[in-house]
């Protein structure tokens, strides 16, 4: 049987995986390998970018082998990625000069801190839409220029090429040293403070402050078209798909109108709204971002907030406190009481992101009595993330003039439903997770398969939405009030825990 | 292959019992009143047993949970399943994690509502629930409970998971329409077919006009541990002479068995 299925690679903080999907959106094999976090110093997040590419290796073909289908039967790959990971490798050999720097790492706060103080705070406003932070990809990359010996001669001798995860996955896939294709998407382009978001090119201006050669740069292309074609893992078969992870989630939960948000739960949180061909300007902490460009058609903009930590709250509520054995065992725990007897943790680990951006806050946990016992504590954790993705919709209802009337979401954290359902009360509008919830791969799919002609259309693509559940809002108002507030004040006691050094 | 070593393990069995298993509990013994890690060296020397046979007792045990291996050192330890075997079944939540994708897949493929059941006391437990893939407004009945007799779910319980179910004559055999069992002998012919078939079903016997078709999902060893199930109007379920679709019932069969394996069953 010849079925022509689309394969994507999810290159996640956590895991790679590989998804394969038919004509209808549904995933038909999976498979999944972790990889090693790196924590060499406090602030500090690293990944092997050769592990990944030896776990994509394995993967795929694990994949094909689930579903019984060869690479004949693959029409297109796509790539959606961790986004704002860096790094930098020899192009002669494929060696990465150091261990990639994660988006989670903050050791770029020297750079940053010097960017905003020498007076570039407004360029880069204006010219890529970001603020310049700690969490973006452009700094990284001064720091590994900066600090890797060889690297900035290297770069400017053109030995050494810079890349976010799907350039360096691109690059390895379509031959590596042996003619692989340097390339990335307009979506993690507009993550590294380094593009034009009008132009969608490299600024020269912004490379200028950053102190980066421009020849080690990959080509921006669409997040839809032939890159190439791969050599290794899935000979023959063309790459034509590649998005960052939260962007591919907007297309795989096909938020094609403005005003259509989701809201992806992993280890961080990240909710886009489409804003349609406008850039929205943000005054509440926002990020003005690209959504999506398909080929030659018209960009599409988003409005981006993300919350650092949700699924790792969980993670380290498992690993590092112990109270539970496995992550979906917090809501286990949580049902064993009716709410969280005063309890709140704001889990601003490395600082607090959109819509406040705090990066001197640190974790805080509050109203602890004698009363408080575990089950408390795991309520706490999940509220956190749901008082988090409120600050987020309450700062997006007021910059997009589009007001947030559901949500999708979608996630390992869906299999939640007791934080689905708290996440519908406090945000007081239906919540919706799609048949699937895999829909950052489903996007990078939808991005390949379309340029491949495998799907002719986006109404195609959303008559394969389906609601798998919903949950209504059933809070009393009162209750979501006094909460609220209660969120509030938790969150203000977190703030100007770091002191400057 | 001929095993050398005759003394030690072997001479310790008694007639009659397992050797493989007495082994396996010696092994386990000795991980457990140790107090470190240890080595597959260490065990196949303590045990007496060559280092092939050790390991794979310890691979097995490994499989089911019983012995952990650190991936950096590959050293041995007890495992989390020895403490939690007082512990029924799965955790709902795990079981609900493990399950949504190939629920999700189910209702896909099927075009039905998926449900994942687990057995509570007399009644049946939801643990996951899935839209049927229509638009059509339905509303989500996680953490509600059917019936056990009614339902294909509960059936289900009923006839694969025996020992943690109540027994039909002991069940309050509720009519709620007028095709629901009320007699202990009627359930137990249901509960028979269901057996032979490895499905069951339910014909509207809890709701009017809606049925459904539910099988085992089951853990390390085969033990059932919770009822995978669909449901939709009977029409869309069943063929002609009241038969269940073939179609629906081997992708239900085939999503318990990909759950299933990552509930531990091999």
């Amino acid at each position: 049987m010849s079925e022509r299925v689309v394969a994507a690679i999810d290159q996640g903080t956590t895991s790679t995986r590989c998804l394969l999907f038919n004509r209808a959106g549904r995933m038909l094999a999976v498979a999944q390998r972790e990889h090693r976090q790196h924590y060499p110093r406090p602030g500090r997040v690293e990944h092997d970018v050769e592990e990944i590419w030896r776990n994509v290796a394995s993967i795929v073909p694990a994949a094909l082998r689930r579903a019984g289908l060869g690479p004949e039967n693959i029409a297109a790959l796509g790539i959606a990625n961790q986004r704002e990971t860096t790094v930098i490798w020899n192009r002669h050999t494929g060696l990465p000069l150091a261990r990639a720097i994660t988006w989670q790492d903050t050791r770029t706060d020297g750079i940053v801190s010097r960017l905003t103080s020498e007076g570039h705070g407004e360029l880069f406003s204006s010219v890529c839409g970001l603020a310049p932070a700690t969490y973006f990809a452009g700094p990284r990359l001064r720091w590994l220029l900066d600090n890797v010996a060889g690297a900035r001669a290297g770069a400017e001798r053109g030995d050494v090429l810079f890349g976010t995860m799907e350039t360096w996955l691109i690059w390895r896939l379509t031959g590596g040293p042996d003619g692989g294709v340097h390339v990335t998407d307009v979506t993690n382009a507009s993550r590294t403070m380094m593009m034009d978001i009008r132009t969608r090119e490299w600024s020269p201006t912004l490379l200028e402050a950053l102190d980066v050669p421009e020849r080690m740069l990959p080509r921006i292309r669409s997040n839809s078209e032939v890159y190439g074609t791969c050599t290794a893992v899935l000979p023959g078969v063309p790459v034509a798909g590649a998005l960052g992870d939260q962007q591919a989630a907007l297309v795989g939960q096909t938020c094609f109108a403005p005003g259509e948000a989701k809201c992806t739960y992993g280890t961080g949180a990240f909710l886009l709204m489409n804003t349609g061909t406008r850039i929205a300007e943000s005054t509440h902490g926002l990020i003005p971002t690209m959504g999506y460009v398909l080929g030659d058609g018209e960009p599409v903009y988003a409005l981006e907030g993300s919350i650092a930590m949700t699924g790792s709250l969980v993670q380290w509520f498992r690993d590092s406190l112990g109270l539970i054995e496995t992550a979906p065992q917090i809501e286990t725990l949580a049902l064993t009481v009716p709410d969280n007897g005063g309890c709140y943790i704001v889990p601003a680990f490395s600082g607090l992101y959109a819509p406040r951006w705090h990066p001197d806050a640190r974790g805080v946990m509050v109203g602890l009595t004698s009363y408080i016992d575990r089950g408390h504590l795991a309520r706490a954790v999940l509220e956190a993330t749901g008082w988090q993705t409120r600050e987020v919709v309450d700062a997006m209802n007021a910059d997009s003039g589009l007001p947030v009337t559901r949500l999708k979401v979608d996630g390992g954290m869906t299999a939640n439903h007791l934080l689905m359902q708290f996440l519908a009360d406090v945000l007081d509008v239906p919540v919706e997770r799609p048949l699937g919830s895999e829909a950052v791969s489903l996007g990078a799919a939808y991005a390949a398969g379309l340029a491949v002609g495998h799907w002719s259309n986006l109404e195609t693509l959303r008559a394969n939405w389906h609601r798998a559940a919903a949950w209504e809002p059933a809070m009393d108002p009162a209750l979501r009030r006094r909460e609220h507030a209660n969120w509030g004040r938790a969150v203000d006691r977190s703030y100007d825990w770091v002191l400057p050094s | 292959m001929v095993e050398t070593v005759t003394h030690g393990a072997r001479l310790r069995n008694v007639p009659g019992t397992i050797q493989s298993i007495e082994r396996a509990a010696a092994a386990l013994r000795l991980l457990a009143s140790t107090g470190r890690p240890l080595a597959l060296a260490e065990l196949s020397a303590a045990l007496d047993l060559p280092r092939p046979t050790a390991h794979g007792i310890l691979r097995t045990l490994r499989e089911v949970g019983f012995v952990d291996q650190d991936p950096t050192n590959a050293l041995y330890t007890v495992g989390a399943g020895l403490g939690s075997l007082s512990t029924p079944g799965w955790d709902r939540h795990d079981l609900r994690s493990r399950s949504m994708n190939w629920a999700d897949a189910l209702a896909g493929g099927t075009g039905c509502a998926v449900f994942v059941g687990v057995p509570d006391g007399r009644v049946v437990s939801l643990v996951h629930h899935v839209f049927r893939p229509d638009g059509s407004p339905q509303r989500l009945r996680t953490n509600e409970t059917v019936p056990m007799h009614a339902t294909a779910l509960g059936k289900c319980l009923l006839a694969f998971a025996p020992l943690v179910t109540p027994a039909a004559r002991d069940l309050d055999l509720q009519r709620y329409t007028g095709r629901t069992a009320t007699t202990p002998a009627a359930l137990e012919s249901q509960l028979v077919a269901a057996r032979r078939r490895g499905c069951a079903t339910g014909f509207a016997e809890y709701t009017q006009g809606v049925g459904g078709a539910a099988v085992p999902l089951r853990g390390a060893g085969g033990l059932a541990v919770g009822a995978l199930g669909i449901s939709a109007p009977v029409e869309h379920l069943f063929g002609a002479g009241g038969v269940v679709r073939a179609r629906l019932v081997d992708q239900l069969t085939a999503a318990a068995g990909e759950i299933s394996v990552t509930l531990g069953h091999s």
